[in-house]
Protein backbone atom coordinates (compact mmCIF):
# COMPACT_ATOMS: atom_id res chain seq x y z
CA UNK A 1 0.00 0.00 0.00
CA UNK A 2 1.08 3.37 -1.06
CA UNK A 3 1.74 5.91 2.03
CA UNK A 4 -0.45 9.19 1.89
CA UNK A 5 2.81 12.07 1.54
CA UNK A 6 0.80 14.75 4.27
CA UNK A 7 3.13 17.43 5.25
CA UNK A 8 0.81 19.03 7.72
CA UNK A 9 1.87 16.49 10.28
CA UNK A 10 4.85 18.72 10.98
CA UNK A 11 2.43 21.28 12.54
CA UNK A 12 1.59 18.89 15.26
CA UNK A 13 5.23 18.68 16.24
CA UNK A 14 5.45 22.73 16.58
CA UNK A 15 4.40 22.49 20.61
CA UNK A 16 7.46 20.33 20.92
CA UNK A 17 9.72 22.99 19.17
CA UNK A 18 8.98 25.43 21.40
CA UNK A 19 9.45 23.60 24.24
CA UNK A 20 12.85 22.76 23.15
CA UNK A 21 13.32 26.23 22.16
CA UNK A 22 12.84 26.89 25.60
CA UNK A 23 14.58 24.61 27.68
CA UNK A 24 17.36 23.98 25.47
CA UNK A 25 17.74 26.50 22.44
CA UNK A 26 17.57 29.60 24.64
CA UNK A 27 19.60 28.63 27.37
CA UNK A 28 22.19 27.39 24.76
CA UNK A 29 22.25 30.86 23.15
CA UNK A 30 22.45 32.57 26.57
CA UNK A 31 25.68 30.37 27.56
CA UNK A 32 27.36 30.84 23.75
CA UNK A 33 26.73 34.84 24.61
CA UNK A 34 28.40 34.65 28.40
CA UNK A 35 31.08 32.34 26.58
CA UNK A 36 32.75 35.00 24.78
CA UNK A 37 32.09 37.89 27.99
CA UNK A 38 33.27 38.77 31.41
CA UNK A 39 30.53 39.91 34.22
CA UNK A 40 31.11 40.83 37.79
CA UNK A 41 27.51 40.09 38.18
CA UNK A 42 24.22 42.99 37.86
CA UNK A 43 24.08 41.95 34.61
CA UNK A 44 26.95 44.15 32.85
CA UNK A 45 29.11 42.53 30.39
CA UNK A 46 32.27 42.51 28.85
CA UNK A 47 33.60 41.34 25.61
CA UNK A 48 36.43 39.40 26.17
CA UNK A 49 36.22 37.16 22.85
CA UNK A 50 38.13 33.87 22.77
CA UNK A 51 39.98 34.53 25.83
CA UNK A 52 37.94 32.42 27.92
CA UNK A 53 38.32 29.44 25.66
CA UNK A 54 41.78 29.77 25.50
CA UNK A 55 42.23 30.16 29.02
CA UNK A 56 39.99 26.28 29.26
CA UNK A 57 42.34 24.74 26.31
CA UNK A 58 45.47 25.50 28.58
CA UNK A 59 43.89 24.67 31.99
CA UNK A 60 45.40 21.78 33.43
CA UNK A 61 42.29 21.47 35.48
CA UNK A 62 40.02 20.85 32.79
CA UNK A 63 42.55 18.18 30.84
CA UNK A 64 42.59 16.69 34.41
CA UNK A 65 38.94 16.16 34.84
CA UNK A 66 39.05 14.79 31.51
CA UNK A 67 41.55 12.64 31.97
CA UNK A 68 39.36 11.58 34.93
CA UNK A 69 36.29 11.28 33.51
CA UNK A 70 37.74 8.50 30.60
CA UNK A 71 39.27 6.88 33.06
CA UNK A 72 35.58 6.27 34.52
CA UNK A 73 33.77 5.77 31.59
CA UNK A 74 36.58 3.35 30.38
CA UNK A 75 36.70 1.23 33.80
CA UNK A 76 32.98 0.95 33.50
CA UNK A 77 32.89 -0.62 30.47
CA UNK A 78 35.63 -2.64 30.77
CA UNK A 79 33.32 -4.05 33.95
CA UNK A 80 29.72 -3.56 33.18
CA UNK A 81 29.82 -5.20 29.73
CA UNK A 82 31.36 -8.40 30.13
CA UNK A 83 29.76 -8.68 33.39
CA UNK A 84 26.61 -8.23 31.36
CA UNK A 85 27.01 -10.28 29.11
CA UNK A 86 28.05 -13.19 31.79
CA UNK A 87 25.27 -12.38 33.75
CA UNK A 88 22.77 -12.40 30.52
CA UNK A 89 24.52 -15.89 29.24
CA UNK A 90 23.69 -17.50 32.46
CA UNK A 91 20.05 -16.36 32.99
CA UNK A 92 17.09 -19.00 32.65
CA UNK A 93 15.37 -18.45 29.46
CA UNK A 94 11.86 -19.12 30.38
CA UNK A 95 9.59 -19.98 33.48
CA UNK A 96 9.60 -18.32 36.94
CA UNK A 97 12.81 -18.04 37.55
CA UNK A 98 13.73 -16.09 34.41
CA UNK A 99 10.63 -13.25 35.45
CA UNK A 100 11.97 -13.37 38.78
CA UNK A 101 15.62 -12.08 37.36
CA UNK A 102 14.20 -9.89 35.22
CA UNK A 103 12.32 -8.10 38.06
CA UNK A 104 15.37 -8.38 40.51
CA UNK A 105 17.51 -6.82 37.17
CA UNK A 106 15.20 -4.01 36.46
CA UNK A 107 15.22 -2.95 40.53
CA UNK A 108 18.59 -0.83 40.68
CA UNK A 109 17.61 0.68 36.96
CA UNK A 110 14.43 2.54 38.62
CA UNK A 111 16.13 3.86 41.49
CA UNK A 112 16.74 8.04 41.27
CA UNK A 113 20.29 8.90 41.19
CA UNK A 114 20.32 10.71 44.06
CA UNK A 115 18.67 7.96 46.23
CA UNK A 116 21.98 5.90 45.05
CA UNK A 117 24.58 7.98 45.83
CA UNK A 118 22.89 8.07 49.37
CA UNK A 119 22.33 4.13 49.86
CA UNK A 120 26.10 3.86 48.49
CA UNK A 121 27.35 6.83 50.89
CA UNK A 122 25.46 5.37 53.95
CA UNK A 123 26.68 1.70 52.47
CA UNK A 124 30.41 2.68 52.49
CA UNK A 125 30.74 4.45 55.79
CA UNK A 126 33.07 2.67 58.30
CA UNK A 127 30.39 3.37 61.31
CA UNK A 128 27.04 2.41 60.64
CA UNK A 129 27.55 1.50 56.46
CA UNK A 130 27.60 -2.63 56.17
CA UNK A 131 30.68 -2.89 53.86
CA UNK A 132 32.82 -0.02 55.59
CA UNK A 133 32.05 -1.61 58.24
CA UNK A 134 32.48 -4.80 57.61
CA UNK A 135 35.45 -4.46 55.41
CA UNK A 136 36.76 -2.20 58.58
CA UNK A 137 36.36 -5.61 60.57
CA UNK A 138 38.15 -7.71 58.49
CA UNK A 139 41.18 -5.45 58.76
CA UNK A 140 40.93 -3.72 55.09
CA UNK A 141 41.52 -0.06 55.69
CA UNK A 142 38.74 1.28 53.95
CA UNK A 143 37.74 5.12 53.99
CA UNK A 144 36.01 7.04 50.82
CA UNK A 145 36.38 10.08 52.59
CA UNK A 146 40.09 9.94 52.75
CA UNK A 147 41.80 7.81 50.57
CA UNK A 148 41.57 8.08 46.58
CA UNK A 149 41.31 4.37 45.79
CA UNK A 150 38.53 3.52 48.19
CA UNK A 151 36.98 6.58 46.88
CA UNK A 152 36.74 5.38 43.51
CA UNK A 153 36.70 1.79 44.13
CA UNK A 154 33.20 2.69 45.75
CA UNK A 155 32.15 5.24 42.86
CA UNK A 156 32.62 2.51 40.38
CA UNK A 157 31.41 -0.34 42.35
CA UNK A 158 28.15 1.99 42.65
CA UNK A 159 28.08 2.10 38.82
CA UNK A 160 28.58 -1.44 38.21
CA UNK A 161 25.65 -1.94 40.90
CA UNK A 162 23.35 0.38 39.29
CA UNK A 163 24.05 -0.09 35.31
CA UNK A 164 25.19 -3.66 34.65
CA UNK A 165 22.11 -4.79 35.15
CA UNK A 166 21.08 -2.20 31.68
CA UNK A 167 23.66 -4.07 29.63
CA UNK A 168 22.53 -7.58 30.75
CA UNK A 169 18.94 -7.33 30.21
CA UNK A 170 19.79 -5.74 26.50
CA UNK A 171 22.20 -8.77 25.96
CA UNK A 172 19.63 -10.88 27.32
CA UNK A 173 17.05 -9.49 24.93
CA UNK A 174 19.47 -9.99 21.98
CA UNK A 175 20.06 -13.97 23.21
CA UNK A 176 16.48 -14.15 22.89
CA UNK A 177 16.32 -13.34 19.24
CA UNK A 178 18.52 -16.55 18.53
CA UNK A 179 16.44 -18.91 17.26
CA UNK A 180 16.94 -22.62 18.09
CA UNK A 181 18.09 -23.99 14.81
CA UNK A 182 20.74 -21.87 15.08
CA UNK A 183 22.05 -23.82 18.30
CA UNK A 184 20.88 -26.97 17.01
CA UNK A 185 23.20 -26.52 14.29
CA UNK A 186 25.84 -25.54 16.42
CA UNK A 187 25.03 -29.15 18.76
CA UNK A 188 25.20 -31.07 15.58
CA UNK A 189 28.63 -29.70 14.75
CA UNK A 190 29.83 -30.29 18.13
CA UNK A 191 30.69 -27.08 18.76
CA UNK A 192 32.16 -26.00 22.08
CA UNK A 193 30.29 -23.35 24.24
CA UNK A 194 33.32 -20.99 23.25
CA UNK A 195 32.22 -21.68 19.59
CA UNK A 196 29.00 -21.47 20.43
CA UNK A 197 29.65 -18.23 21.91
CA UNK A 198 32.27 -16.76 19.66
CA UNK A 199 30.45 -17.61 16.60
CA UNK A 200 26.50 -17.57 17.22
CA UNK A 201 26.11 -15.25 20.16
CA UNK A 202 28.33 -12.75 20.11
CA UNK A 203 27.49 -11.78 16.62
CA UNK A 204 23.68 -11.97 17.09
CA UNK A 205 24.32 -9.46 20.11
CA UNK A 206 26.75 -6.68 18.64
CA UNK A 207 23.32 -4.76 17.51
CA UNK A 208 22.43 -4.41 21.06
CA UNK A 209 26.08 -4.71 22.41
CA UNK A 210 26.59 -1.47 20.43
CA UNK A 211 23.61 0.35 22.44
CA UNK A 212 24.32 -0.62 25.72
CA UNK A 213 28.32 0.67 25.31
CA UNK A 214 27.40 3.57 23.08
CA UNK A 215 24.27 4.36 26.13
CA UNK A 216 27.03 3.33 29.37
CA UNK A 217 29.42 5.71 27.63
CA UNK A 218 27.43 8.64 26.85
CA UNK A 219 25.25 8.26 30.11
CA UNK A 220 28.83 8.20 32.23
CA UNK A 221 30.82 10.62 30.40
CA UNK A 222 27.83 13.17 31.62
CA UNK A 223 27.81 11.60 35.47
CA UNK A 224 26.94 14.17 38.35
CA UNK A 225 24.94 13.05 40.78
CA UNK A 226 25.86 10.00 42.33
CA UNK A 227 29.49 10.36 42.56
CA UNK A 228 28.78 14.44 43.80
CA UNK A 229 26.18 12.80 46.59
CA UNK A 230 28.97 10.03 47.61
CA UNK A 231 31.94 11.78 47.49
CA UNK A 232 31.82 15.46 46.30
CA UNK A 233 34.20 15.61 44.16
CA UNK A 234 37.08 14.27 47.00
CA UNK A 235 39.19 13.54 48.96
CA UNK A 236 40.78 16.20 47.03
CA UNK A 237 40.38 16.27 43.29
CA UNK A 238 40.23 13.08 42.93
CA UNK A 239 36.53 12.27 42.17
CA UNK A 240 36.07 15.43 40.60
CA UNK A 241 34.92 14.53 37.12
CA UNK A 242 34.03 16.83 34.37
CA UNK A 243 30.41 17.47 35.23
CA UNK A 244 31.39 17.90 39.09
CA UNK A 245 34.50 20.48 37.58
CA UNK A 246 31.83 22.68 35.63
CA UNK A 247 29.04 23.22 38.63
CA UNK A 248 32.22 24.05 40.92
CA UNK A 249 33.32 27.08 38.11
CA UNK A 250 29.77 27.93 37.71
CA UNK A 251 28.04 28.37 41.08
CA UNK A 252 30.72 27.41 43.30
CA UNK A 253 33.30 30.27 42.15
CA UNK A 254 30.53 32.04 39.72
CA UNK A 255 32.90 32.10 36.79
CA UNK A 256 30.43 32.47 34.68
CA UNK A 257 32.52 33.13 31.24
CA UNK A 258 35.20 30.21 31.60
CA UNK A 259 32.84 27.72 32.53
CA UNK A 260 30.55 28.75 29.59
CA UNK A 261 33.08 27.99 27.48
CA UNK A 262 34.00 24.53 29.08
CA UNK A 263 30.41 23.60 29.06
CA UNK A 264 30.69 24.76 25.42
CA UNK A 265 33.37 22.28 24.99
CA UNK A 266 31.85 19.57 27.01
CA UNK A 267 28.61 19.63 24.98
CA UNK A 268 30.46 19.33 21.76
CA UNK A 269 32.12 16.28 22.83
CA UNK A 270 28.38 14.62 24.16
CA UNK A 271 27.21 15.97 20.60
CA UNK A 272 29.90 14.02 18.47
CA UNK A 273 28.69 11.28 20.78
CA UNK A 274 25.36 11.49 20.32
CA UNK A 275 25.91 11.75 16.69
CA UNK A 276 27.80 8.53 16.32
CA UNK A 277 25.46 6.69 18.92
CA UNK A 278 22.22 7.82 16.29
CA UNK A 279 25.02 7.20 12.91
CA UNK A 280 25.27 3.40 14.44
CA UNK A 281 21.84 2.89 15.47
CA UNK A 282 20.37 3.99 11.98
CA UNK A 283 23.07 1.70 10.26
CA UNK A 284 22.29 -1.50 12.68
CA UNK A 285 18.35 -0.73 11.39
CA UNK A 286 19.17 -0.81 8.25
CA UNK A 287 21.34 -4.00 8.06
CA UNK A 288 18.01 -5.52 9.92
CA UNK A 289 20.16 -6.08 13.28
CA UNK B 1 16.70 39.66 25.87
CA UNK B 2 19.04 41.41 27.90
CA UNK B 3 19.19 38.54 30.90
CA UNK B 4 20.66 36.53 27.83
CA UNK B 5 23.59 39.45 26.88
CA UNK B 6 23.64 39.29 23.23
CA UNK B 7 26.75 40.81 21.55
CA UNK B 8 26.94 41.47 17.90
CA UNK B 9 29.51 38.18 17.29
CA UNK B 10 27.31 35.78 18.81
CA UNK B 11 24.30 36.43 17.24
CA UNK B 12 26.17 36.76 14.10
CA UNK B 13 26.92 33.27 14.39
CA UNK B 14 23.52 32.22 15.45
CA UNK B 15 22.00 34.08 12.19
CA UNK B 16 24.90 32.73 10.44
CA UNK B 17 23.29 28.77 11.24
CA UNK B 18 20.02 29.77 11.33
CA UNK B 19 20.31 30.50 7.75
CA UNK B 20 22.31 27.52 7.01
CA UNK B 21 19.52 25.38 8.40
CA UNK B 22 16.64 27.12 6.73
CA UNK B 23 18.46 27.19 3.04
CA UNK B 24 18.90 23.47 3.81
CA UNK B 25 15.76 22.58 4.64
CA UNK B 26 13.96 24.22 1.73
CA UNK B 27 16.84 22.80 -0.54
CA UNK B 28 15.79 18.81 0.84
CA UNK B 29 11.98 20.12 0.01
CA UNK B 30 12.57 21.32 -3.40
CA UNK B 31 15.17 18.46 -4.71
CA UNK B 32 15.32 15.96 -2.30
CA UNK B 33 18.11 13.25 -2.55
CA UNK B 34 18.78 9.76 -2.14
CA UNK B 35 21.21 9.17 0.47
CA UNK B 36 24.63 8.37 -0.66
CA UNK B 37 27.21 5.89 1.47
CA UNK B 38 30.57 8.07 1.41
CA UNK B 39 34.22 7.32 2.83
CA UNK B 40 32.70 6.97 6.54
CA UNK B 41 30.31 4.06 5.19
CA UNK B 42 27.52 5.05 6.17
CA UNK B 43 24.74 6.41 4.54
CA UNK B 44 24.74 10.24 4.48
CA UNK B 45 22.26 12.68 3.12
CA UNK B 46 23.16 16.70 2.74
CA UNK B 47 21.53 17.27 5.84
CA UNK B 48 23.80 15.15 7.74
CA UNK B 49 26.60 16.54 5.89
CA UNK B 50 26.07 20.25 7.34
CA UNK B 51 26.12 18.73 10.74
CA UNK B 52 29.47 16.89 9.98
CA UNK B 53 30.81 20.31 8.59
CA UNK B 54 29.58 22.40 11.38
CA UNK B 55 30.57 20.15 13.89
CA UNK B 56 33.97 19.61 12.16
CA UNK B 57 34.27 23.35 12.20
CA UNK B 58 33.99 23.38 15.82
CA UNK B 59 36.82 21.01 16.83
CA UNK B 60 38.91 22.57 13.82
CA UNK B 61 38.26 26.33 15.47
CA UNK B 62 39.22 24.83 19.31
CA UNK B 63 42.15 22.88 17.81
CA UNK B 64 43.64 26.29 15.88
CA UNK B 65 42.75 27.94 19.44
CA UNK B 66 44.88 25.49 21.13
CA UNK B 67 47.80 24.98 19.35
CA UNK B 68 48.40 28.39 16.78
CA UNK B 69 47.01 30.45 19.03
CA UNK B 70 46.57 33.51 16.71
CA UNK B 71 45.27 34.73 13.08
CA UNK B 72 41.90 32.76 14.47
CA UNK B 73 40.07 33.89 11.38
CA UNK B 74 42.29 31.39 9.19
CA UNK B 75 40.89 28.50 10.97
CA UNK B 76 37.81 29.63 9.39
CA UNK B 77 39.52 28.90 5.95
CA UNK B 78 40.76 25.52 6.61
CA UNK B 79 36.45 24.95 7.95
CA UNK B 80 35.78 26.09 4.13
CA UNK B 81 38.29 23.32 2.76
CA UNK B 82 37.07 21.08 5.57
CA UNK B 83 33.26 21.35 4.47
CA UNK B 84 33.68 21.11 0.92
CA UNK B 85 35.80 17.53 1.58
CA UNK B 86 33.01 16.38 3.41
CA UNK B 87 30.52 17.81 0.89
CA UNK B 88 32.53 15.96 -2.04
CA UNK B 89 33.63 12.59 -0.08
CA UNK B 90 31.64 12.04 3.07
Amino acid sequence: MEKTVNQKAWFLVLPVLVLVAFSAVIPLMTVVNYSVQDTFGQNQFFWAGLEWFREMLESERMWNALGRQLLFSGIILAIEIPLGIFVALNMPKSGFWSSVCLVLMSLPLLIPWNVVGTIWQIFGRVDIGLLGYTLDAVGISYNYTQDVFAAWFTIIIMDVWHWTSLVALLAYAGLKSIPDAYYQAAKIDQASRWNVFRYIELPKMMGVLMIAILLRFMDSFMIYTEPFVVTGGGPGNATTLLSIDLVKMALGQFDLGPAAAFSLMYNLVILTMAYVFYTVMTTLEKRGG
Amino acid sequence: MAWMAWTWPTAAFFAFIACTLIVFSVLAIKYPETPRRGILGTETTRGDRVFISLLGSAFINLAWLGIVGENQPWALAVCLVYAAAVFRWV
